[in-house]
């Protein structure tokens, strides 16, 4: 072959490669145009209307023109109608008072962000995030919000992974990020480059909460103390802490595998005794869970047949019940009591 | 055979007789290599671009699992680096050493269509990034054989300039594909694998295999070998130490972002497209600073890239933050790498001979990647203990001083317009 030859050639193949590429391409938009018109696969409502009553707010994840919106159902019924309103949120976390909503605003250029709402669904704030939206958390009394976020935005991987969590008053005094706290291990402090402070849950003094530090490969579950900025671990390998209302409990998740892709479990501490449960969940838990009641857990847990869908499971901590599927198609579960 | 044309447009067949090129040429292998790469930089950087979305989102792992992918991104392609090298100098066939580091990173993409859990997208991964360690030297090396020695800068620049627009666009690209089909991630991978696919096609069916150290001899005698000897020319040796120098006050550029994010709202609110902005000039200047390389000094250009660096720097650790500042940092990172990393592989190729050529530009690209770990590390460390802003100080400190010791030790080690 000519080289003439052989660049026409190269020509042809690409343009029949990028070709069939973009014909791919065009199959799997008009498919998701139609999931997305097609019909909610679950029975739901359009609401407009501020929500009422105690109820559960979630993520929706049932395909169709609903998918990816804040959505409630009735706590008495958690498997019936759900109402869905306009909000789209990756992560969502409600109070009487305030929901918190981490979204990522895609494009062509993709931004995140974090956006605080008043009970009528009326913006308050709303400030950029470094990346992928992970966790939130509002205290009982809807006076602190707690944010972490990936930092994922930088394409080469030049920044080793890391995450950034802060902690904020509703009305916007800042905390900082937690990474600024002082960590403690056994009295030592770690200053070491590699710390990450994730999945913060509140306690109900306005002060005391507990979160996540890591470093050279351990977790710790640390109790962190907003007015001494400090971060005391308190037990090791629990990630994603959250506190029961009651106070007595923190329910965490653990790895339970040693492999190098790790398996979680989900474990309960009674902060008294200091006794930990293991309980029976299949599949790997990735969330942060979130109290049912005293004695009752939801958890998140994707879907392995669906690409971006999940189902929120509630399990006992007694350790021996297996869980129950509590709400289909749904992902980010807040209890809301009034 | 000397294929070359005018990025003038104006020569267009009026070829300048064999031995007398015109200085303003670039061989249409270093335009057909650019395009290789940029298709493939298209092809890699769509799928970076939105895999922490799909770890995170789609596989249902976190912040753990994310930690250890990043590590072996970063890892694998130095230690198969001067391999890749080293095997194009020993059989003179850099074009199918270049190939098969395609081929394997093209492979690595028709896994990712398959790989449904975290262990099989780490071998994925493994495998792209050796098959983006093996490649890089034998393609520098083929830059270096197809242009003329006096004009080696810019075809660097030229080569780099097209690289760049390709990972400039790749996110995007997933991006739009993504705002389109909110769960398409299949396509993204569909689409990333076709671009790796042409790539693979292009180099095969358009680059000649040429053979640097056998058309160089001369007629009847037999080629000259690669032997490690080779590589202690004092010029490379220099130049080794000189990288390594500045390499060590080279931090990732993450961290500058992640300081800018901190100060300015602006840079906050666009931080996961910070490195856009570098690109864009970095593939804007790439030509003009490859160019001004070729005229007044490669070696002086080098060296001087580092002092955009080290506005870089200084306009992140300046008191006053803002909008102008931000803009100003990533021009400079912009200029540093327009006038730093093609330019690197010309000064290696141009200190040793064409039998060793590619084991020589591995060993500079290795040096580099080496230190600039090593100086990420330790400035994660020097954050925590000191506070971003004094880090900052202090490395910025560092390079103001290590930039005058370079200029020393490269000191008249190239002439302005050697010719190997």
């Amino acid at each position: 072959m000519t080289a003439r030859k052989r660049t026409i050639a190269a020509v042809l193949v690409s343009a029949v490669l990028l070709g069939g590429a973009g014909g791919y391409g065009i199959v799997a938009w008009a498919g998701s145009q139609e999931r997305r018109t097609g019909g909610n696969a679950v029975q739901a409502v359009t609401t407009d209307t501020a929500a009422t009553g105690d109820r559960i707010v979630f993520r929706n994840t049932a395909s169709g023109d609903g998918y990816g919106l804040v959505a409630f159902v009735p706590l008495a019924d958690p498997a019936g109608e759900r109402s869905v309103t306009a909000q789209a949120c990756d992560r969502v976390y409600a109070t009487t008072v305030v929901e918190m909503c981490l979204h990522i605003d895609r494009g062509i250029v993709t931004t995140f962000a974090a956006t605080l709402r008043g009970a009528d669904a009326a913006e308050l704030r709303t400030w950029p995030l470094p990346g992928i939206p992970s966790r939130t958390r509002v205290s009982a009394n809807s006076h602190l919000v707690a944010v972490t976020a990936f930092v994922t935005g930088e394409s080469y991987g030049t920044v080793a992974f890391s995450t950034q969590t802060t902690i904020s008053t509703i009305d916007g005094t800042d905390y900082g990020n937690l990474e600024d706290f002082a960590l403690l291990v056994d009295g030592e402090r770690i200053t070491a480059a590699d710390r990450n402070i994730w999945g913060v849950t509140f306690g109900s003094d306005d002060t005391t909460f507990y979160a996540t530090a890591a470093s050279a490969g351990r977790t710790w579950l640390v109790r962190g103390d907003l007015t001494a900025r400090t971060l005391t671990a308190i037990r090791e390998s629990a990630e994603c802490p959250s506190l029961s209302p009651d106070g007595r409990h923190i329910a965490y998740k653990k790895v339970v595998t040693g492999t190098a892709s790790p398996v979680w479990s989900i474990a309960v501490l009674d902060l008294e005794t200091g006794v930990e449960t293991l309980l029976p969940a299949p599949g790997n838990v990735d969330d942060q869970v979130e109290w049912l009641d005293d004695s009752t857990l939801l958890y998140g847990l994707a879907r392995t047949d669906v690409v971006g869908d999940s189902d929120v499971w509630s399990i006992s901590i007694d350790g021996a019940s297996q869980p129950r599927l509590f709400i289909p198609h749904a992902w980010s579960p807040s209890v809301v009591r009034s | 055979m000397y294929i070359s044309f005018s990025d003038r447009g104006s020569a267009q067949g009026t070829a300048s007789p064999p031995g007398r090129p015109v200085a303003t040429r670039v061989s249409s292998v270093v335009i057909a290599l650019g395009i290789v790469s940029l298709v493939t930089d298209v092809s890699s950087e769509s799928v970076s671009a939105i895999l922490p979305l799909y770890i995170t989102g789609v596989l249902g792992l976190s912040t753990v699992a994310y930690g250890f992918l990043d590590g072996i991104y970063q890892g694998v392609s130095a230690i198969v680096r001067i391999a890749g090298g080293w095997a194009a100098d020993r059989g003179d066939q850099p074009k199918w050493i270049a190939f098969f580091g395609y081929g394997l990173s093209a492979l690595a993409r028709t896994g990712l269509l398959f790989a449904t859990g975290f262990t099989s997208l780490v071998a994925v991964i493994a495998v792209d990034r050796l098959g983006k360690g093996v490649r890089t030297a034998p393609r520098d090396a083929l830059i270096t054989a197809s242009s003329l020695p006096e004009n080696l800068g810019r075809s660097f620049g030229v080569h780099r300039m097209l690289d760049t627009v390709g990972a400039a666009v790749g996110p995007l690209l997933a991006f739009a594909i993504l705002f389109a089909i909110p769960d398409g991630y299949d396509t993204v991978f569909v689409v990333s694998l076709a671009f790796a696919i042409v790539g693979v096609f292009v180099l095969g069916l358009v680059v000649p295999n040429t053979r640097p150290s056998a058309e160089r001899a001369a007629p009847g005698t037999s080629r000259a070998s690669f032997r490690w000897a080779q590589l202690r020319d004092p010029r490379l040796r220099r130049l080794l130490l000189t990288a390594g120098l500045l390499g060590i006050v080279t931090i990732g550029d993450g961290f500058i972002y992640l300081v800018l994010q901190s100060r300015d709202a602006f840079a906050a609110a666009w931080f996961p497209l910070l490195y856009v902005g570098t690109n864009v000039v970095f593939l804007l200047l790439a030509i003009p600073l490859g160019k001004l390389a070729d005229r007044f000094g490669r070696a002086g250009v080098f060296v001087c890239g580092h002092l955009a660096l080290l506005a870089a720097y200084a306009s992140a650790a300046v008191p006053v933050a803002g909008l102008p500042t931000t803009i100003l940092c990533l021009i400079a990172l912009g200029v540093f790498y327009a006038s730093t990393d093609g330019i690197l592989a010309a000064l290696a190729a141009q200190s040793t001979s064409e039998a060793s050529r590619a084991t020589a530009i591995a060993s500079a690209q290795t040096v580099v990647a080496a230190t600039r770990l090593i100086a990420s590390t330790g400035f994660g460390v020097l954050w925590f203990a000191v506070g971003r802003g004094d880090a900052m100080l202090i490395i910025a400190g560092a390079l103001a001083l290590l930039i005058p010791l370079a200029a020393l030790v490269l000191r008249g080690a190239f002439d302005r317009t050697q010719t190997t």
